[in-house]
């Protein structure tokens, strides 16, 4: 099955990426945290989120037969052959950004590992029961900074309900399936993203009211991340991530 | 003793013993056994072409930039050899202890004289800081880190899933008494603290900061 093998990588290869950026954004946090306690925060999630990468890329390169590393994955991939959603690559800005970033993905994540905790790839399975532990404790961290700053000041109030606005057209794509997706879904690989949709809106809409934030209307979407078209932001992220390795090809330490 | 080939081979009572001598780089008073993530050991005897005994999702060991080339796995035996294998599981997933504690475990057994050691990693079952000895508990404590209260097995039930449990979750769902004084007037300052495993209290009564063992 050439074919499903092809969409099983790029399937993993997505989940990968997610975590990657993801990672690499929040740990741009590192040493300027709005307080002690957060800047660990950001950088303990981003280290859990950079080990899972790691467990999806050592799949992905037994995937293709070994020809490529974990590492080569992530230092030596121009832009476009990254496979993340395009909310994880945008940037930080300020914490209410950085938040809603990680409380809409945290949401997605864990519904989305909850679901492939039945799939039929053993190996799929065991990452994320792994991960699913993780993740869970990320949700609960960003959806009480939602409710915090939400329910908080008038300005923390004004600028989260900014970041919910601003972000919210990044939410889409993450539950729309493409025949990535609908190929692993009917081989039991993969959930079915429309029940993760209807899940991730019910909990998403129970936080914001809790937070008495408003849950946004618009139903335009940006698309293209999972195909690897990527926001010009991928491309300074990948610049600082992966300079090391091409201005000095093979440094090992 | 086991033998193998008319050698003798130490008994895995020995090296269980031998492996309750690592330490967690981080943790120092516990012992990797201690910590419940070693998961198994057993003799057995690898083929050169390494084709058996390989357990359910494993993951290779950390790897470096190659040029982009994996080394073949193959080239590290030759003919069957008795062989000890170790399979571990991580705390968490980027915990960047785990490399060290790999290392430990491989130096230590070197040390008595076992030379052929694999090391697997195995991701299921996730590890649960249920696994921890009752031991490793009472040292923690001794030590100034509140340890682990038991957790559900499985998964962290619904009412906590959401934000609903609200940014003091903790407070509500979990007493962590002062590991100095004992007293249960202990409150949450960060949820995440020096490693991945541990947050970060403070004692109402006696004043004491304290590291949490977080329950996992």
């Amino acid at each position: 099955m050439p074919l499903a093998t092809n969409h099983r990588l790029e399937f993993v290869l997505r989940l990968a990426d997610n975590c990657l950026i993801l990672s690499q954004r929040l740990g741009e946090w590192c040493g300027h945290g709005p307080e002690l306690e957060e800047d660990m925060a950001l950088t303990n999630i981003a280290l859990d989120l950079n080990g899972q990468a790691q467990n999806w890329l050592e799949y992905v390169s037994e995937l293709e037969g070994e020809q490529r590393t974990p590492d080569t994955f992530a230092f030596l991939r121009d832009a476009a052959e990254f496979r993340n959603c395009l909310l994880l690559e945008q940037p930080n800005r300020d914490y209410a950004y950085t938040i809603v970033r990680q409380f809409y993905f945290d949401t997605w994540h864990s519904l989305l590992l909850t679901g492939l905790l039945d799939s039929t790839d053993e190996r799929i399975r065991a990452i994320s029961e792994k991960s699913l532990k993780e993740v869970r404790y990320h949700l609960r961290h960003s959806s009480g900074w939602v409710i915090r700053l939400g329910d908080g000041t008038e300005e923390s109030n004004r600028r989260i309900q900014k970041a919910i606005d601003d972000l919210w057209g990044y939410t889409g794509e993450l539950c729309t399936p493409d025949v990535v997706d609908e190929t692993l879904c009917a081989e039991r690989i993969g959930p079915d993203l429309s029940t993760i949709r209807t899940n991730w809106l019910t909990a998403v809409h129970d936080v914001l009211t809790e937070a008495t934030l408003r849950v946004p209307e618009s139903s335009w979407m940006h698309t293209g991340g999972k195909q690897g078209i990527h926001t010009e932001a991928l491309g300074y992220l990948l610049a600082e991530m992966q300079f090391l390795q091409r201005a000095y090809p093979q440094a090992q330490w | 003793m086991v033998t193998y080939m008319n050698t003798s081979l130490p008994s895995l009572e020995e090296i269980w013993a031998w492996l309750d001598s690592v330490s967690d780089p981080e943790i120092p008073i516990l012992s990797v056994v201690d910590l419940g993530i070693v998961r198994n050991v057993r003799w057995i005897e690898e083929n050169p072409d390494f084709t058996t005994e390989q357990t359910s999702p494993r993951v290779n060991e950390t790897s470096v930039i190659d040029g982009g080339l994996r080394r073949p796995r193959a080239q590290r035996t030759r003919r069957s050899e008795p062989t000890l294998l170790v399979t571990v599981t991580p705390t968490y997933s980027g915990c960047p202890a785990m490399a060290v504690i790999k290392n430990d475990i491989q130096r230590a057994l070197h040390q008595r004289g076992i030379d052929r050691v694999r090391l697997d990693t195995q991701l299921s079952p996730a590890w649960t800081t249920d696994w921890m000895t009752e031991r490793g508990r009472k040292r923690l404590r001794e030590y100034g880190i509140a340890p682990p209260a038991p957790c559900e097995h499985g998964h962290t039930p619904n009412t906590e899933r959401s934000g609903k449990a609200g940014p003091n979750a903790e407070r509500q769902t979990t007493l962590v008494p002062c590991p100095r004084c004992g007293s249960s007037d202990t409150r949450l300052v960060s949820r995440f603290g020096s490693t991945p495993c541990k947050a970060f209290y403070i004692c109402n009564s006696c004043l004491e900061p304290f590291d949490h063992f977080k329950c996992h």
